[in-house]
């Protein structure tokens, strides 16, 4: 952003805070009944009726991390499972590798096999559920069908009964992978420092072997139908390619020695909008790359990189924000590990124009990608002979002081961060999640959104879906595991004149 | 024989949030040791599409989750099937799960939501009395039916 620009930028961020500060009564989160409240946007409109701000609010609880103080440090594989219903394994294997840097003891070769098993697993089903039922609405079903018509069973409608039952069907079967190694998903029993707690037993390997091809199968089958959907739809090419859904940002992601994404382990990369390299890290000095600055308006946290400072919500090569996810898993990559997630990758960089590709909505094509590479990688791991090795953990001998552990969780890298005293409890824990990583873009996002949408004060819930498929791409979980009764969160839009009066709220329950 | 699902959902990390799946587990413990047949139980953070498979394999199922809302300790009430839109979080409507279910399968199983009162939410805390005494009530009533249910189901 040029100088003039950000000052003008800033201008009206400082009106808007203003405003907020000033209606603070009015737009003040509700009282959080089962916890996640609400998500809210507030828009305001400058005497045209046009967007001067957009503004997305959601609570943010890190009580996990106060909680887990006194707590023995080999629990926190359980306790941080629980902070997210929707990404218990990312946490679990994160905490899990937290503790073998705590301990500092280095897996057995099978027991990592089986870790990154487990958690490739949880990654395929996980991106299957946000392609077919949370972000495939907006483009299977279309972001102009009717409200009624934007879910699950109006995505059935559009690919078929057939195609439904193999989504569904996949999804379990991939989970029976998680329940074998780790049990119950609410009380998971896998990670442990040094490895893990199950071996794969060979009776049972012709069964995973099955399961893997068919993976590969459904994620390639998955690939044709977002090709031949949405890819096949001008219009939506348009609106993916559009400037209200682009930012010039840094992308980050986790590579292994040969710069390939991997969701396991290896080292935190971080490109610039260009797509240069700015940094490499290892886990244990995340906090020299990264920092997080508050905002008035908002619980969350905006992390950056702290080489570059705050800049504030601003685009182009001297940016200090970055995202994660799978879009920024494969803008921070040099390819893929596996062959046919290779040469899907290939395509999607040739058909969007090169690297870096900056547009928020590729997410959800960067998301089928990741697909494949998982069903490769599992379809790799099982046919190694290793994986049905017994010799799965070694036990740690060292005290424990402090312990950091790096996964990139389905929508994007996630840290964990203890330190204890020498009896191996709990002195300090530091959680970034992927959420918080992309809170920053995230915000820009909404706000870039409702700006080219939103014209002369003309709103329809059509245009609110648009503006919330920007922040849907990003694949978000907000806050934790618990539900609301009725089973999601509900979003409230409020719209604010000049006169910070609102002249209108629209609520997706 | 008829099968029944008891599937309960929650967070057990989040003290009442958790009610469901406590509820579950010891009606598993209840029915193992009486030997009840018939009964399959499981329990998730939350529901979502693939629960339209697990549902349509049997006859009858019970959804239990907590609730912040009502006076009374539990509530028991059959559902409908009705397709929502979730929003951003990662679960689905036990109603929602119910519709995929017919949709997909044909198949719409009576399906009860039993919800026990809730009212402290906290991370990992333990169960407060109060929760603990709904959820004991719930118990109670749930064996009592699963021993006898109506008739016309």
């Amino acid at each position: 952003m040029n100088p003039e620009a950000e000052k003008v930028f800033n201008a009206g961020a400082a009106r808007a805070n203003a405003a907020y500060a000033g209606q603070r009564r009015n737009v003040t989160i509700n009282p959080i009944t089962r916890l996640e409240g609400h998500g809210k946007i507030d828009i305001f409109l400058d005497g045209k009726g046009d967007v001067e701000r957009a503004y997305l609010q959601v609570p943010e609880l890190r009580g996990f991390e106060v909680f887990s103080l006194g707590r023995p440090a080999e629990d926190m594989p359980q306790i941080t499972s629980r902070i997210c219903g929707v990404c218990p394994t990312a946490h679990h294997m994160a905490a899990t590798k937290a503790l073998d840097s705590l301990y500092q003891v280095e897996p057995t070769s099978a027991g990592k096999k089986i870790r990154e098993l487990v958690y490739n697993a949880f990654t395929l089903e996980d991106h299957a559920l946000h392609v077919f039922v949370l972000g495939g609405p907006d483009f299977i079903v279309g972001p102009e069908a009717p409200p009624e018509l934007r879910n699950i069973v109006g995505v059935i409608g559009k690919v078929g009964l057939e195609a439904g039952k193999k989504v569904i069907s996949m999804r379990r079967r991939v989970r029976e992978i998680t329940s074998y190694f780790g049990g119950k998903v609410v009380h998971p029993v896998l990670g442990l420092p040094g490895g893990v707690s199950k071996a794969l037993k060979a009776e049972d390997l012709p069964k995973f072997k099955e399961l893997a091809t068919a993976g590969v199968e459904f994620a390639e089958w998955t690939l044709g139908v977002f090709k031949s959907i949405v890819l096949g739809n001008p219009e939506y090419v348009k609106m993916i390619t559009s400037d209200a859904y682009t930012h010039k940002t840094c992308y980050m992601g986790t590579v292994d020695a040969n710069n390939n994404v991997n969701f396991y382990d290896g080292v935190t990369r971080v490109v610039d909008c260009n797509g240069k390299e700015v940094c490499k890290f290892t886990a244990k000095q995340y906090r020299d790359f990264i920092a997080e600055h508050t905002e008035p308006w908002s619980y969350m946290k905006f992390t950056f990189l702290k080489d570059r400072g705050w800049n504030g919500f601003a685009e182009g090569p001297e940016s200090s924000i970055y995202s994660v996810g799978p879009l920024a898993r494969l803008n921070a990559a040099d390819g893929m590990a596996t062959p046919k997630a290779q040469a899907a990758y290939e395509e999607f960089y040739n058909t969007l124009g090169g690297k870096p590709v900056h547009h928020t909505l590729a997410n959800h094509w960067a998301r089928v990608i990741e697909m494949i590479y998982a069903a490769e990688r599992i379809e790799q791991l099982v046919n190694d002979p290793e994986i049905t090795s017994p010799d799965v953990r070694r036990i740690p001998t060292a005290l424990p002081t402090e312990g950091m552990g790096i996964v990139e969780a389905p929508r994007g890298t996630l840290f964990h961060h203890y330190q204890t005293d020498v009896n191996g409890l709990i002195t300090m824990a530091n959680m970034v999640v992927a959420t918080g990583n992309n809170a920053a873009r995230i915000a820009m996002s909404i706000d870039r959104a409702a700006k080219g949408l939103i014209k002369g004060g003309h709103v329809t819930e059509g245009l609110l879906n648009k503006v919330e498929m920007a922040f849907r791409a990003y694949d978000p979980c907000l806050g934790c595991a618990t539900h609301t009764l009725p089973g999601h969160m509900p979003l409230r839009a409020r719209i604010y004149n000049q006169s910070r009066e609102i002249v209108q709220e629209l609520v997706q329950d | 024989m008829r099968s029944v699902l008891c599937y309960g959902y929650g967070n057990p990390g989040r003290q009442d949030d958790g009610l469901g799946v406590a509820l579950v587990e010891q009606l598993e413990t209840w029915a193992m040791a009486e030997k009840i047949p018939g009964l399959t139980f499981d329990s998730n953070y939350q529901l979502n599409a693939e629960d339209a498979l697990a549902i349509a394999g049997h006859d009858l199922v019970i959804f239990a989750d907590a609730t912040g809302e009502g006076a009374d300790a539990f509530a028991f009430r059959r559902l409908v099937p009705h397709a929502t839109i979730a929003f951003s979080t990662h679960a689905m409507a036990p109603e929602s799960v119910l519709a995929l279910c017919a949709e997909l399968y044909g198949k719409q199983p009576p399906t009860w939501l039993l919800t026990i009162r809730g009212s402290a939410w906290e991370p990992n805390g333990a169960l407060p009395a109060a929760a603990q005494a709904n959820l004991a009530a719930a118990v109670v009533f749930l064996k009592e039916w699963l021993r006898r249910p109506p008739a016309a189901v």
